[in-house]
């Protein structure tokens, strides 16, 4: 993630001083590193916001409010948590208030009927009558570009969309941790939910954003003749 | 270890979180079935094309709102 300061030298730009220094400075008014903090947080917040409220807007209203709160709290902050999730579960707690406006918001204190059941259509694999239940019936099909690190901008808008149709609260998971690539214990502390729930969200939510990629490799392979 | 066991646990298998036993079975699976390692690329290579996903970012006025306040915020 963050990369690390050459050791003597300036830090690296993006690169924030330790929790303890940067609060400090907050606190006394240090416009420079509030700026940077500003700099290297909003986006990752926007995304977050994002996943909770109905438009690019509310979001933007969302960091905007995170940000006052922050400045107006920062006296009260008392390090039991990473800076950063501090601000995190500010932004997520005034999120959730403009979701519930955006009437878009679920309990999360226990999982839903949708995060239930197979993530794989049980029709893949076979049945009891079969030579091997539970096995695949057939492979998944080779991607085209699945073996190199080459990301096409439309396997992207693809993985976009996909994140756009998840319920809710698997977004909100997804987006922490693929997205934003927060580790499973800032995601569990952010939300506020256990590392079992946890899990059970961004793997279905994982397992979504698969199938919608083998679907448009599916239908991009068929379009440029690729036999298999 | 079957196909459809194993797919459900590929999230876990990726965070580190399962017991011994079912990893042993998970990678005992992994090594033997060509279907289910390709499957476990592929979740990976959804997970990398997430961490592509373009930032939005604050637009500059909301960003000079912000600077402001912080500079006319009333410390005690």
């Amino acid at each position: 993630m963050a990369a690390v300061g050459e050791a003597g030298g300036d830090p690296a730009p993006g690169v924030l001083p330790p929790d303890a220094e940067l609060v400090a400075r907050l606190r006394g008014g240090d416009e420079t590193a509030f700026a940077a903090l500003l700099d290297s947080w909003s986006r990752g917040m926007l995304r977050a916001a994002r996943a909770y409220v109905a438009s690019d807007e509310t979001a933007e209203d969302v960091v905007q409010e995170t940000w006052l709160a922050i400045i107006r709290g920062i006296d009260r902050f008392e390090g039991r948590s990473s800076l950063r999730t501090w601000a995190y579960r500010i932004l997520v707690n005034l999120a959730k208030e403009r979701g519930v406006k955006d009437s878009r918001t679920i309990a999360w204190s226990s999982l839903a009927p949708e995060d239930f059941g197979p993530t794989v259509d049980p029709s893949r694999f076979q049945g009891p009558g079969d030579p091997e239940p539970g096995h695949w019936r057939r492979f998944p099909a080779a991607w085209p570009s699945a073996e190199t690190e080459v990301v096409s901008g439309e396997a992207r808008h693809v993985i976009k969309a996909a994140l756009a149709d998840l319920p809710h609260r698997q977004r909100v998971v997804i987006t922490l941790r693929d997205v934003e690539g927060y580790t499973s214990e800032e995601v569990c502390s952010i939300l506020d939910i256990s590392a079992a729930n946890q899990r059970v969200l961004l793997h279905r939510a994982r397992a979504a954003a698969r199938s919608r990629l083998e679907a448009y490799y599916a239908t991009s392979a068929s379009a440029a003749g690729v036999r298999r | 270890m079957n196909c459809d066991e194993f797919v459900e646990l590929v999230t876990a298998y990726l965070d580190g979180t399962l017991d011994e036993t079912t990893e042993r079975r998970f990678a005992g699976h992994l090594a033997e079935c060509d279907g289910c390692d390709r499957y476990l690329d592929q979740i990976r290579h959804a997970v990398r094309t997430l961490a592509t996903l373009p930032d939005q970012s604050l637009p500059a006025q909301a960003r000079d709102r912000l600077l402001a306040a912080f500079r006319d915020f009333q410390r005690p």
